[in-house]
């Protein structure tokens, strides 16, 4: 553990007065040329930079009904202002949701309304020059946006709009970010982020078919590609390597095991996450979905379920079924073809914590609870699942779900104070293409606020295991636990904890 | 008619003119702009019920800005809700001809201006005081504050003070805007600095961030149904993508169960 740059928590989560520019800097690592290309934008910044800029500015608001009505109707109240963990975490006054905002509405104001226009100094308008882009371009990278500040505004302005019409704007002028556009070419060319090759991802699915063998006696299956399955699993492709996400999908392997349904991965659609939101550009994110959607068609199957990911769950939950269809309720020709093949007696997609979830209240699944009484787990809400999406479309499912299916396979939850969970999670640091190291200081600074939150669980109830469903926050916290003096093994996947509980009925079998 | 009647009957026309032209063109900007994507935001409403309660609990309680900050919440909603109160306190002045009973009993409505001005010196207090509000705040913000201060002052001084103006030459010129009757101003100077800034913030309405006030119903955080999984919603914009119902991507060699 480092004990070199360790971060003292204070006893409570303090406000911090502004430290002007304490953040300032030229952001994340840009895309090279090509890295750009690939996704059809201009390898570097394009000569006349701002009139592009503000022609796509232009483009952009009268599409988005967000952007148009978020950039006229805040009144300036401050709600916002000590809402987000990167302003706690860096006190930075340009971390402050409304302050990142006036970053892209003082050029609004300029090009395109009368006040700005005529009287500039007024109302805060300003030019859209050199130093106001490299603001955009750092400042919109330090923005996860994760929504909690439009909890909190009385105008439902959300943050996260206007962050990812900038960086649309940004990446239409040639200024991209590298770790973003790199990945989401990777999933362009070959399916998933980590840009893992399919004999890759075969091998690990046999190795893991291994390990759960030696384990536990029973052959459980990770099948892939196999047509006319009943399920279409699509997970975060960190799932298949990464620590603590692999020991989740062997949580759904086993799930789908004792339920007996057929399922299957794919390895031309192996990626759950779509980094295309992070960008706010509707083309790449929806070619995402439609790599699932072609996937769905060619394996024939009924259901499509994804994994623990947060900003996939977003998008698959909220935006699938206008994307791409994957959805109940269409009424056009292109939606319908995919609609008539799935299971409508199903929502879809799903979730993997409402397949299990519906096992569980069904009595479907048989756990041994003491096996997790090593652990005092509490639950980390990822962002993007708890405000922008639902689970078993019952009001605030989302919240309930999870915590249900741990519960259902350990006798210790307790959850973190109140103002830090649910609909006020705060984001562990590292979403929305911030999960990189040239980002680390950021990172750090970010996860403070959940990590002040998990001391004083620590402290007041011994809490020891951090269960989360989002392949980002576990790889964020694994990464920055140990600067808050935590044990960075102490994050699991919800499924992992699913996985060390649930007994499988051939095991037993076997026994007798 | 006095040349200050005529100038103030005049400016009026102007800012009525420009509050009603560029509050319809920012409606219909509003309206006509495509919501492409679902983003409702959590505690999400599940039905078309929930959105109207929904409403309801942020524009009559401002319950997004009471979880936020109990100050500005305090501030905001004495504000605002005394300003609807003295709404309905100065239409016995602008009704014109015959005034319903009702409107003679909004008399006690007028203490109305207490809560208003505490509201307004808190709001004021704070963009001053609190760094992080110091700090988003434009001279506009200020302004805007210090020109609903004035007016609540000037209108407390002729309710409350000895500054009382000629009642029937308020009545007479105020109904006389709304009929197009228009009669000479009363003679209390007062009463000019006291309707002289309302006409500003009426013109600069449509201009403003007081646009917040038609914004929050056009949020679609606010405003749509958490339902994206049992209905399609697709915009104009992006229904064009799928002229080609055809999915030109790769093809791929799959096993049979």
């Amino acid at each position: 553990m480092s004990t070199d740059n360790q971060i003292k928590l204070p006893t409570y989560v303090e406000t911090p007065s502004i430290r002007k520019d304490s953040m300032a800097g030229d952001g994340p690592f840009k895309a090279s040329v090509e890295i750009q290309n690939k996704l059809g934008f201009p390898g570097e910044k394009v000569e006349n930079w701002q009139q592009v800029a503000i022609n796509k500015m232009a483009e952009t608001k009268s599409k988005y009904k967000s952007v148009q009505v978020f950039l006229d109707s805040c009144m300036k109240c401050g709600a916002c202002t000590d809402k987000c963990h990167y302003f706690l975490g860096t006190a930075d006054p340009k971390n402050m949701p409304v302050a990142r905002q006036d970053l892209f509405r003082s050029v609004y104001r300029r090009h395109f309304t009368f006040a700005g226009k005529y009287f500039p100094r007024l109302v805060g308008a300003k030019d859209f020059d050199e130093d106001m882009l490299n603001d955009w371009y750092n400042y919109f990278h330090q923005c996860s946006q994760c929504r909690r500040c439009a909890v909190f505004c009385p105008s439902g302005i959300d943050t996260a709009e206007i962050s990812m019409a900038a960086r649309e704007v940004m990446n239409v002028i040639g200024v991209g970010q590298k770790y973003t556009n790199q990945i989401l070419g990777k999933v362009k060319k070959i399916g998933n982020n980590l840009g893992m090759p399919e004999p890759a991802l075969k091998d690990t699915l046999m190795d893991l078919e291994e390990e759960i063998k030696e384990d536990t006696g029973v052959d459980v299956k990770l099948p892939i590609d196999i047509k006319n399955s009943e399920i279409l699993m699509v997970s975060p492709s960190a799932d298949f390597f990464a620590e603590p996400h692999i020991d989740g999908l062997i949580g759904y392997a086993k799930v789908f095991h004792e339920s007996g349904v057929s399922w299957t991965l794919s390895s031309y659609a192996s990626e759950a996450a779509n980094f295309g939101m992070f960008i706010g550009n509707y083309d790449v994110m929806r070619e995402g979905a439609l790599r699932i959607r072609k996937a769905a068609l060619d394996l024939n199957v009924k259901r499509v379920i994804i994994g623990e990911c947060g900003h996939a769950w977003r998008v698959a939950y909220s935006f699938w079924n206008t994307l791409s269809g994957i959805g109940t309720g269409a009424e056009d020709e292109y939606a319908m073809r995919l609609q008539n093949q799935l299971d409508s007696q199903y929502p879809q997609p799903q979730h993997m914590i409402e397949f299990t979830y519906d096992l569980i209240k069904n009595n479907k699944l048989t756990f041994e609870k003491s096996n997790n009484d090593h652990r005092v787990v509490t639950f980390h809400d990822s962002c993007n699942v708890a405000r922008g999406s639902n689970m078993g479309d019952i009001e605030n499912g989302q919240f309930i779900l999870p915590r249900e299916v741990i519960k259902a396979a350990c006798n210790n939850f307790i959850d973190m104070p109140k103002n830090t969970i649910k609909s006020s999670t705060f984001c562990c640091g590292g979403g929305a293409g911030l999960l990189t190291d040239d980002l680390i200081d950021l990172r750090i600074k970010g996860a403070k606020p959940r990590m002040h939150a998990l001391r004083k669980s620590e402290q007041e109830s011994g809490v020891n295991t951090l269960a989360a469903i989002c392949a980002i926050c576990k790889s964020q916290f694994s990464k920055v636990l140990p600067n808050y003096d935590f044990d960075p093994y102490m994050v699991v996947s919800v499924h992992q904890l699913v996985s060390d509980a649930i007994v499988l009925s051939e095991s037993l079998k076997q026994k007798d | 008619m006095s040349l200050i009647s005529i100038f103030l009957i005049f400016f009026f026309y102007v800012s009525a003119l420009i509050f009603i032209s560029g509050l319809s063109y920012k409606l219909i900007q509003y309206r006509r702009t495509p919501a492409p994507l679902k983003i409702p935001i959590a505690p999400s409403a599940l039905d078309k019920k929930g959105v109207l309660l929904r409403y309801f609990r942020e524009i009559f309680l401002f319950a997004s800005l009471f979880k936020a900050n109990k100050w500005t919440w305090l501030f905001g909603w004495s504000f605002h809700l005394a300003l609807v109160l003295l709404f309905f306190r100065h239409l016995v002045y602008f009704w014109p001809g015959e005034v319903p009973l009702i409107l003679y009993k909004t008399e006690s409505l007028k203490y109305a201006a207490y809560p208003l001005i505490f509201g307004l010196l808190g709001l004021l207090a704070r963009r001053v005081f609190v760094d992080r509000i110091r700090y988003i705040s434009a001279p506009s913000d200020y302004l805007m504050l210090l020109v609903f201060i004035f007016i609540a002052l000037t209108g407390m001084m002729m309710t409350f003070a000895n500054y009382h103006p000629n009642i029937l030459m308020v009545k007479n010129f105020a109904s006389g805007l709304i009929t197009f009757k228009w009669s000479e101003l009363p003679g209390e100077i007062i009463f000019v600095f006291h309707i002289l800034p309302v006409f500003c913030i009426i013109a600069i309405f449509p201009l403003s961030k007081l646009l917040h006030a038609p914004g929050v119903f056009f949020a679609p955080t606010f405003n749509q149904v958490d339902n994206a999984r049992k209905k399609r919603h697709l915009s104009d914009w992006a229904s064009k993508k799928e002229d080609n119902l055809e999915i030109n991507l790769e093809s791929k060699n799959l096993k049979d169960k």
